[in-house]
């Protein structure tokens, strides 16, 4: 009946933080050259939308 | 190229405006009027319907689903059609969504009033509500995104990217935390139990503080203060990054509310360090906010709303500072089950969720109504009366848990505890009292505002339907130049909206799935047996009078705890907890081990009148419960859900259950008659107290 029983077969638990931070840093970094890379005239585009409504 | 001309939905807007000083007038009134109880009992009225257990709900519902919920809707309605230059995608949706909401406040007043309740924080509304929020929150969906489809703007202005996170969150987080298995139309087992549905009400619980009272509240901020300010925002890079790494993070930070409990060490690692690095983005939006009034700061002394964005945002900089600080285990030691979490969270919500509202309806009315701001000087007296009220609510706060902290964990020389619990509460009394007016000052606040809108109001004339104009997206040009991969997302709001399902979700299920293991990582403790059926009975009863928002059951392996309440509690003897009842804060003490310490005649008189056994207690009398008869009509039908839930009653004891009830009710009946008690055994406080006294009694059984 429980759902949980489907899942009780993973092994490996302690590896869970790690690949829980290594995921966050990799998303991290991913965002942050996301966001450096971003033109910055479209930036300013953008940031004026509120203001020009 | 062929402009269009269309209009913005102003009705929506008000009705849901509206609806955010009605029900925040009433969620903040109830929460005076149990911050008073609190310190004066006797204001529980002695009836069942105005005891703080069933209020306190009431008034974190209210405040959180009524008066914040209101105010998203209302700013994301409001935001959504101008940033993105469309009208509403439908009317009717419009309509369902306000009034559906509307009747869901409603009836959960009702609901909880009447003790209907799945007793976990902030998730309390019985299985049918919780469908019916579901559906609603459905509505909202197909009404914002049926918008981004139509939209004539290309780009996607951060705040709604905040809206999205929103939504795709609140939805899973609502789903997973309500799986519950239902016995009648009010009454239901949650799917999970002990320390699995523990750390998945406080994944729920942390993260509706989290997608509910924050990041659409930096949606609305990413629009208001730019506006009310005249200037853009700071840096849009940043907000950006304060996007992706906010929503990243958050959904992770849950654990840090069950430190030192008996959840897995690594689980309360996690918690803690994804909590520390919540800082960053949180840090990020809030400078990134107040920057956008550099040079502007001359506005800020005169205009209340602006002040009021300072202030909110300021409380956010506050709270988001303090929570991390608050899940380190050597400050959480201390903190924990104190109302040091209380003053944090009234810090977010009065300062930063509060004066956010304020801040936009004196915004956005005037604007709707063709006006201006009936009273400025009346808006800048309820700026500072709220900023009085905010200090006088969280500092006398501070000191209370500071100092019932500290006396709960002073020793003697001798190696005694110092103080009784009871020598703990009272000492802080005055600080409750002190709250309490706070809070008065802050609803006070409230009123001036709602005064002073009606007066705008008044003044102007409304205009529903807003003309505005523009370019349909299909008749733009593409923009020249080199397009990068992120510009593509950003143009894409499903691709957007999976990404943001996909971000939230790795945190849930990294963090969850190794509790569904939960059978090879609790110690099996064999003598942990499931309850008896009057147990059961007194167990719902438990629930249903919120026992769980001034009682914990769950002790912490220190010594002041164990030399308090007893041995420290064991994941493994919660196994049969549908639903747990940890508790997060220590009004009273802790009731893991209360079975067996008192004997019944102690708790029928201290359930009549706590002061007769407990001089100076707090607690409200429970009269009712020496009237009502136990009502074992549901009673087989409860231990078969429990046999769905692999609680292991042997087959067909549901048809057993009643009479093996009856036999237990009539022992406690016998041994209270025989200390001169007479009572019909039919009564509820008997099954209460068979719960009570069986409470934390299994293990020692072992020994």
């Amino acid at each position: 009946m429980r759902f949980t029983t489907y899942l009780k077969e993973i092994d490996q638990v302690q590896l869970f933080p790690i690949i829980s931070l290594v995921i966050f840093v990799t998303v991290f970094i991913g965002a942050t050259i996301y966001a450096l890379t971003k033109d910055k005239k479209e930036m300013d585009e953008i940031s004026q939308i509120p203001l020009n409504d | 190229m062929k402009i269009e001309k269309f209009s913005y939905d102003n009705t929506i807007v008000k009705n849901f405006g509206i609806a955010v000083i009605v029900w925040g007038i009433v969620g903040m009134l109830v929460g005076v009027l149990i911050a008073f109880q609190l310190a004066y009992p006797a204001l529980n009225f002695g009836i069942e319907y105005t005891s703080f257990g069933r209020l306190r709900p009431i008034h974190t519902n209210a405040v959180i689903f009524a008066f914040v919920g209101n105010a998203i809707f209302a700013g994301s309605y409001y935001i959504i059609q101008r940033v993105l230059k469309a009208r509403l995608y439908s009317d009717l949706l419009s309509k369902i969504h306000f009034w559906g909401w509307q009747l869901i406040i409603v009836l959960a007043a009702i609901t909880l009033s009447m003790g209907f309740t799945q007793s976990k924080e902030y998730a309390e509304l019985e299985w049918p509500l919780d469908i019916m929020v579901v559906l609603i929150w459905v509505v909202y969906g197909i009404n914002m995104f049926g918008t981004i489809v139509k939209r004539r703007e290309r780009h996607l202005y951060v705040a709604v990217w905040f809206f999205i996170g929103t939504w795709v969150t609140v939805a899973m987080l609502y789903i997973v935390n309500a799986l519950s298995l239902p016995v009648t139309l009010t009454k239901s087992y949650s799917l999970f139990s002990g320390v699995q549905d523990a750390l998945i009400q406080w994944w729920y619980g942390h993260n509706a503080v989290a997608f509910f009272l924050t990041t659409p509240f930096l949606g609305l901020m990413y629009y208001f203060v730019p506006k009310a300010a005249g200037r853009p925002i700071y840096s849009y890079k940043w907000s950006i990054i304060h996007f992706w790494a906010l929503i990243f993070i958050y959904i992770w930070a849950g654990p840090h509310h069950l430190l030192y409990t008996a959840l897995p060490e690594w689980a309360q690692a996690l918690g803690t360090v994804f909590s520390i690095m919540l800082i960053l983005p949180s840090w990020g939006g809030m400078l990134n906010g107040l920057f956008t009034l550099r040079g502007a700061w001359d506005k800020v002394k005169e205009d209340p709303i602006l002040k009021m964005f300072v202030v909110a945002l300021t409380c956010y900089g506050m709270a988001t500072f303090e929570g991390p600080m608050l899940s380190l285990k050597n400050v959480n030691f201390l903190s924990h089950y104190t109302d040091w979490t209380i003053a944090h969270v009234h810090v977010g919500a009065l300062g930063w969720n509060g004066f956010l509202v304020f801040g936009m309806l004196y915004y956005m009315i005037p604007k709707m109504w063709k006006t201006t701001l009936y009273s400025v000087k009346l808006a800048n007296t309820h700026f500072l009366i709220g900023t009085l009220g905010i200090l006088l609510y969280a500092i006398p706060l501070y000191w209370a848990s500071f100092a019932q902290g500290l006396m709960w964990k002073k020793f003697t020389d001798s190696g005694q505890l110092q103080f009784q619990f009871l020598e703990t509460v009272t000492h802080i009394l005055p600080g409750y009292v002190a709250r309490a007016f706070g809070g008065t000052l802050f609803l006070i606040g409230a009123i001036l505002a709602a005064y002073n809108l009606y007066k705008t109001v008044k003044q102007g004339s409304f205009v529903a339907n807003e003309e505005a104009e523009g370019v349909p997206l299909s008749e733009q040009p593409m923009p020249q130049g080199k397009v990068y991969w992120h510009t593509k997302i950003e143009r894409k709001p499903f691709k957007l909206l999976i990404l943001s399902l996909v971000a939230v979700s790795i945190g849930g299920i990294i963090e969850i799935i190794p509790t569904f293991k939960i059978d090879e990582s609790v110690p099996v403790i064999k003598s942990v047996k499931p309850y008896t059926p009057l147990e059961l009975e007194g167990r719902d009863i438990y629930v249903r009078e919120g026992c769980y928002t001034c009682h914990s059951q769950m002790i912490r392996p220190f010594r002041d705890e164990e030399a308090r309440y007893g041995e420290y509690s064991k994941a493994g003897e919660f196994i049969y907890d549908h639903p747990f009842q940890w508790g997060s804060k220590r009004t009273g003490p802790d009731l893991h081990r209360i079975g067996g310490k008192y004997n019944n005649v102690w708790h029928y008189n201290h359930m009549l009148d706590p002061e007769v056994t407990s001089q100076g207690s707090i607690m409200p009398p429970y009269p009712w419960l020496f009237e009502k008869d136990i009502n074992v009509s549901n009673t087989p039908a409860k231990i078969r859900v429990m046999q769905k839930l692999n609680v292991p009653y042997e087959k067909g004891y549901d048809q057993k259950a009643v009479a093996d009830l009856e036999k237990q009710a009539e022992g406690i009946t016998q041994d209270l008659k025989n200390n001169k008690i007479e009572i019909s055994s039919k009564k509820e406080i008997i099954a209460l107290i068979a719960y009570l006294q069986r409470l934390g009694t299994d293990i020692k059984k072992a020994q």
